[in-house]
């Protein structure tokens, strides 16, 4: 049983969330997930599922020169969230490629809480979206860098595409910085598919389906090009081309 | 092949087109002179369809077909290629890809087998070194991080790969060097310049005339075409300029 208080829109972290579906499975979820990445390796983790509850909650712990890997892809459920909170040590590097596929009434979220507490930590941090019907797509990206985490290295990219006029689509970063040395990087877009290279497309004979699927697959694509295992790449890549399918 | 008739056209309730006529047979090369504005652009993507570009009056049949009624993708199939002026950049979608993708859609409607990996890519590395294209940018995104040059010799490939009845170029020589213009002009003829193929190329100057000989000139001005000749209109043009020749008419 949940001992924390149900979330209200007043938590920032959960001012998208669709709140009914969290409160019909809060008295069941369990706690985050711990995670502890020894220093000096790698752990990669993929998610391509969501348990029936919809949410998914972390707390990883990277240690010194440690690698953390986490590739999603969210889709096909009416609430889906995935959470986690990143420790980074000394040297420590944080990966995220996600992919949000929603459409109807759906809302997938990915919330981040990345915290560069020693110094020569990295993030990178690859958010893209696509949105159809009246659904909402939300990522939620925060980076703290403590005081002496100088030559932090920080990046988010979050790119949201709308396939109808009723979707919605929230993207905030939020940077806490202390340190004065360090880079952070964040970058979001809002769009639409490009109507010239969509006709530029049509005139090779491609079929707006086809031009469209082609280009969405693409997109998509960023979210897991920094999966290191190819089998594992295109297997992600597979089962979002299914569900993008089925978005229009 | 091409018939048009008496065509206008608009964009956003400016008429650009305003009653123009041409007629095009298979074997035959056009080139389309004309100044800024006059409406060449606008022809060349009212022909492929281009969303936004409305067309009030007049008609373009295309083998008999009426061109204005099908879908851009459809007139591709058909034969009609639209090379660009500005060939557009599709991040993320390699050429190889994208062509291949195009080239089998294209066999789908006409019903006949699609191309195996290995002979498009047979087909593509031969139509790559025609136009000087290496073969490693085929695999690169489309016109993604290519120069001018590249990105003109690209759709050549493309037009190569894609084999069309009817190929209307829309300044396919602007923003090339000497060498890539005689590169794409050799391309075009050895491509395209068969009984059973036919050539509209938009041009504003001479030059590409001197590679790619044309068997009609045509001067576009104030949205119709104001005179036709033979090549030797294209040396005129370029000794007198538009304005004498337009007024001349």
């Amino acid at each position: 049983m949940n001992a924390i208080t149900l979330p209200t829109r007043r938590d920032e972290s959960w001012r998208y969330a669709d709140l009914n579906a969290v409160a019909r499975v809060w008295q069941d979820l369990g706690p985050a997930q711990t995670l502890h990445v020894p220093e000096g390796s790698h752990e990669r983790l993929r998610v391509g599922n969501l348990p029936d509850s919809g949410i998914l909650r972390y707390d990883v712990t990277v240690e010194a020169n440690a690698r953390f890997d986490l590739h999603c892809l969210l889709e096909g459920r009416d609430y889906g969230r995935i959470e986690i909170a990143v420790k980074l040590g000394d040297g420590a590097h944080f990966e995220l490629g996600g992919a949000i596929l929603a459409k109807d009434n759906q809302v997938l979220e990915i919330v981040t809480d990345v915290e560069h507490v020693e110094p020569n930590g990295s993030s990178n941090q690859t958010v893209r979206s696509v949105l159809a019907g009246t659904s909402t797509g939300s990522f939620l990206g925060k980076i703290g860098v403590a005081r002496h985490a100088q030559k932090t290295d920080a990046a988010q990219s979050v790119k949201s595409m709308l396939l109808h006029r009723g979707a919605t689509a929230n993207a905030v970063p939020q940077l806490e910085i202390f340190a004065d040395d360090v880079k952070c990087a964040h970058g979001a877009t809002v769009g639409e598919l490009d109507a010239q290279a969509l006709f530029y497309m049509a005139t090779r004979g491609l079929p707006p389906e086809v031009a469209r699927r082609l280009m969405l697959q693409a997109f998509i694509a960023d979210a897991f090009v920094s999966i290191d295992d190819d089998g594992t790449r295109e297997a992600m890549e597979a089962k979002a081309q299914v569900a993008l399918g089925e978005l229009s | 092949m091409l018939k048009i008739n008496n065509l206008h056209a608009s964009i956003g309730g400016t008429e650009i087109l305003k009653g123009l006529s041409l007629k095009i047979n298979a074997g035959e090369i056009h080139a389309i002179m004309g100044p800024n504005g006059a409406g060449k652009s606008t022809l060349g993507y009212v022909l492929g369809g281009r969303p936004g570009y409305e067309v009030t009056e007049g008609s373009a049949t295309f083998e008999g077909k009426d061109l204005l009624a099908m879908d851009p993708h459809a007139r591709a199939a058909a034969g009609l290629f639209l090379g660009f002026q500005y060939p557009v950049e599709i991040a993320g979608v390699s050429n190889v890809q994208f062509l291949r993708e195009a080239v089998n859609a294209q066999r789908g409607v006409r019903g006949e087998a699609p191309l195996s990996g290995g002979e498009f890519l047979k087909a593509a590395r031969e139509k790559a070194a025609l136009l000087k294209m290496d073969m490693e940018m085929m695999k690169r995104a489309v016109n993604v991080g290519f120069s001018g040059g590249e990105k003109k010799r690209n759709e050549m490939v493309q037009m190569g790969l894609i084999d069309p009845k009817l190929a209307i170029l829309d300044e396919t020589d602007s923003g090339l060097d000497i060498d890539a213009l005689r590169t794409v002009g050799d391309g075009i003829n050895a491509i395209m310049r068969k009984a059973d193929k036919a050539v509209l190329l938009i041009t504003h100057y001479q030059r590409l005339l001197e590679i790619v000989v044309p068997d009609f000139v045509h001067v576009l001005a104030d949205g119709r075409i104001v005179k036709t000749g033979g090549p030797e209109l294209a040396v005129q043009l370029e000794t007198d300029g538009y304005e004498a020749i337009a007024e001349a008419a």
